[in-house]
């Protein structure tokens, strides 16, 4: 009943796949806080722990700053703090995950990275008006791994940066 | 069609021939001010040979042809055959722009200006003719290669020549056939033969080895003379020959179609005449669209000629770097402390090689500023000619090098400052004169390195700016208040402001009022500065200051908490540490302290940026930086100064976001990013916080 809703949804995932014919498609999970998320394996560039960042001025909280990312300078964003979660202390342990699109690159602090999801597409489940801490409007889609719910992140726009207007002062 | 493999050379084609004409431009130039100097024209000469040859080889008949006319005609000047005259210079200068036009369309697959070129044609064409008739001596023109089918020439039959042509009577003993000749001759254009039999014996005298005959031709056609005197080469010595022209008065008048072989007419101001066979060529060179005026495409080109002692230098230092790489790699193979020192001097050596290889490939960029230099005396001729006023333009410090995106940005901008010197700063030579001034005006342009900056002056001996008239000027236009009270630097500023123009009169050379703020605007786009200073009756002076190079910047890191951020060095006058009975404080409006004779308002750094690790909080704790951006002085209160270095700048954009008061971003010796301060950004930044 929900198959062909949740195809218009994913059908930004499904056209990166298209050519596996049999809807098969990867995500990279991890974890914030008890929730967990998955994103896009391919706008996935690589996986670091936590380095110190420097600060830029006249910015949202969340935006923690820029990284020499060998030579390029990459914006680090904290998504625990970008989904309105308890800000949690950085350490050896904290991942960053460089994202990846429109060939613009960024990185998001998350507290652990759990596993590599083989999805068939058309098992994703439309998002229902629920009550997790973040809006629904950074999730495509909700998948079952393990016997937990995972929410698909939508990349494009977890990366699309407000306007400072609004945060300035 | 062009063949594929041509293509890939077009693009070099016309990179050089551009190149090409501009030589050719300045060495016209030159020959202009009387100075005839052999090796100008030579030089003038081969810039239009290689353009012709190019062109010839890569297809471009259109403009093969077109600069054949002009090698003609420089090379009669080369040989000292012509007189250089100023309106042959004009006729070639017009040529060049011409010329330039043409390759500017087929750059960019557009349709020639078909008028225009058929006019320069004509004009040069004309210019040649002149000798033609004046002192018919040499070969002028070899244009009309002998097989111009005869039909073409009828319709000029008003030229031609008159030949007596008497063989001596051994002849035939050489070898030489008349008959031969004539055919050749008829080969030429309409000929009409007359036989002389009158001193041809009756039969039975006749030595049949003697040649009795003589012959009186009329050649019609606009033929070359040497291509007849070619003919009878052969024979000059073995006959009696003259050679006359025919209706000699209507020569000059009509010449151009029968000079051009069919299908190289399309351009033919006759173009009722011919017009079946007006687009042979161009159908395959160009689209065949209707002829529009066509944008001027500002597409700056993306390769650069680079001198080949740069690239040595470069092959230098890497084969060099190299050698250092692999002595360090020996050294780290079995280490011990015995080979400290080793050590410590490969990493001497490492450091000083990269910092040369840096500097070397910074190099590559750069241009001498001749590259934008170069049209003004052009410019300036042309110009003064048209506004009637004598203006001298002296060029100084042409081989200052400048990074090649400042050379593009820069044109324009100066193009515009120079037409506005020459449109009102200098006057008219009586005007001059009544104040007491040589008739003659004086443009200086120069450009010359100072600290990390390059300073571009356009400097005039004109009138000057008035102050009264551009403050009345301004309110006028409603830009500021009757009663608002300016300084002498705000006063001249007021010319950057949009909507400004003092022209009484708007003229096509300036005074439409959209310049001066757009010219401020694109050297500020390049990090640049723009200031005046004027002296009324005097003249003025407009100084433009850049930044060497785009890429790379000199710069003062400083510490705010446990923050750094670096301030470009150019915009730093000063850093002091002050106490705190030298700050002022005004309401409302932040703190100032007192520096000589000038009230600096000071930006606390840490406050503006939301820096909660910052140590000084007391002005005497910190130190105040001193910077300029766009004419504003301020202070800009940090923690301490940590140290100079150059700074390779990274954009923030590409991943990021434009952050207000911030230009870039670059990445320190640990590897960790530093923010770089845009001073004029941050004093808008810091304005509207206390605002």
């Amino acid at each position: 009943m929900n198959i062909k809703n949740d195809h218009t949804k994913a059908v930004e995932q499904a056209k990166e796949s298209e050519k596996d014919p049999a809807y098969q498609a990867q995500f990279l999970s991890f974890t914030l806080g008890d929730e967990s998320y998955a994103v896009d394996i391919l706008s996935v560039q690589e996986i670091r722990g936590w380095e110190p960042v420097s600060r830029v001025p006249n910015v949202p909280v969340y935006e923690k700053g820029v990284i020499n990312l060998r030579g390029a300078i990459v914006p680090i964003i904290d998504l625990r703090e970008k989904f309105g979660m308890q800000h949690q202390g950085y350490s050896a342990l904290t991942v960053v995950i460089i994202l990846q699109m429109d060939h613009r690159r960024t990185g998001v602090v998350v507290d652990a990275v759990s596993d590599v999801l083989d999805v068939d597409e058309r098992t994703i489940q439309k998002t229902p008006d629920f009550g997790a801490v973040i809006s629904t409007e950074y999730i495509t889609g909700l998948i079952s791994a393990h016997d937990k719910m995972v929410m698909l992140l939508d990349v494009k726009r977890l990366l699309h940066l407000e306007p400072l207007e609004k945060t300035n002062r | 069609m062009i063949p594929i493999d041509m293509a890939q050379f077009h693009q070099v084609f016309f990179e050089e021939s551009l190149e090409g004409l501009d030589i050719m431009e300045s060495g016209l130039l030159n020959l202009d001010k009387d100075n005839m100097d052999a090796e100008t024209i030579n030089t003038i000469f081969r810039a239009a040979h290689s353009i012709k040859g190019g062109s010839g080889t890569l297809g471009f008949t259109v403009l093969s042809d077109f600069t054949h006319l002009m090698e003609t005609l420089l090379d009669e000047m080369r040989d000292g055959r012509r007189q250089v005259s100023h309106k042959a210079v004009n006729v070639l200068l017009g040529a060049v722009d011409c010329l330039r036009e043409m390759l500017d369309a087929i750059q960019q697959g557009q349709v020639i200006d078909k008028h225009a070129v058929a006019e320069h044609k004509q004009q040069l064409q004309q210019e040649l003719n002149t000798l033609n008739v004046s002192e018919i001596t040499e070969p002028v023109t070899v244009i009309n290669h002998p097989l111009v089918p005869q039909s073409q020439l009828e319709s000029s039959s008003a030229q031609g020549w008159k030949i007596d042509f008497t063989p001596h009577r051994d002849m035939f003993r050489t070898g030489n056939d008349p008959v031969r000749i004539l055919r050749e001759l008829q080969e030429l254009g309409e000929l009409s033969i007359v036989l002389n039999l009158q001193e041809l014996p009756d039969v039975y005298t006749m030595n049949p080895e003697t040649c009795y005959l003589s012959w009186q031709l009329e050649l019609k056609g606009a033929i070359d003379k040497a291509l007849i005197e070619d003919i009878f080469d052969w024979v000059e010595d073995e006959c009696d020959l003259s050679i006359n022209a025919l209706h000699p008065s209507s020569i000059s008048a009509e010449l151009d179609t029968p000079l051009l072989d069919e299908n190289k007419t399309i351009f033919s101001p006759y173009s009722q005449k011919d017009t079946n066979t007006t687009t042979t060529v161009s159908s395959e060179l160009f689209p065949q669209e209707p002829e529009k005026t066509v944008e001027k495409n500002i597409k700056s080109s993306s390769s650069i000629r680079v001198e080949t002692g740069k690239i040595d230098a470069l092959v230098n230092m890497v084969g060099e770097l190299v050698i250092t790489q692999s002595m360090l790699s020996l050294i780290g193979e079995n280490f011990d402390l015995s080979k400290l020192d080793q050590l410590k001097n490969g990493l001497e050596q490492l450091e000083r090689h990269t910092r040369i290889l840096q500097e070397n490939v910074m190099n590559i960029r750069m241009m001498p500023i001749s590259f934008v230099f170069s049209r003004f005396p052009r410019l300036v001729h042309d110009l003064s000619t048209k506004m009637g006023k004598k203006i001298e333009l002296i060029m100084k410090g042409e081989q200052t090098e400048v990074d090649k995106t400042v050379i593009e940005m820069i044109a324009d901008p100066l193009v515009h400052l120079v037409r506005n010197s020459l449109d009102h700063g200098i006057e008219i030579p009586k005007q001059r004169i009544a104040a007491g001034k040589p008739a003659t005006g004086t443009v200086i342009l120069e450009a010359y390195h100072r600290g990390g900056n390059i300073v571009i002056e356009v400097k005039d001996d004109g009138k000057g700016l008035d102050k009264d008239i551009l403050r009345a000027k301004a309110i006028e236009k409603g830009l500021i208040d009757e009663g608002t009270i300016l300084t002498e630097k705000q006063t001249f500023e007021l010319i950057f402001m949009p909507g400004f123009s003092t022209a009484e009169a708007l003229s096509d050379i300036s005074g439409r009022g959209v310049g001066m703020d757009v010219v401020r605007r694109n050297i500020q786009s390049l990090g640049g500065n723009i200031d005046i200073q004027s002296e009324l009756g005097k003249g003025s002076t407009i100084s433009i200051y850049l930044p060497l190079t785009l890429a790379i910047l000199d710069g003062q890191s400083v510490a705010i908490g446990n923050e750094c951020y670096i301030i470009p060095l150019s915009s730093i006058f000063e850093s002091i540490s002050i106490s705190e009975e030298q700050v002022n404080r005004i309401v409302e409006q932040g703190e100032t302290f007192r520096l000589r004779d000038e009230y600096i308002p000071i930006v606390r750094m840490h406050e503006v940026f939301n820096i909660p690790s910052a140590k000084a909080r007391h002005i005497s704790d910190g130190i105040v930086v001193v910077v300029e951006g766009q004419g504003v002085k301020c202070g800009l209160f940090v923690d301490d100064l940590l140290g100079q270095q150059q700074v390779v700048i990274k954009s923030l954009e590409q991943n990021y976001r434009k952050i207000e008061g911030i230009s870039g971003a670059t990445i320190l010796g640990d590897g960790s990013v530093a923010l770089i301060l845009d001073i004029p950004g941050l004093i808008r930044l810091a304005q509207n916080k206390n605002a």
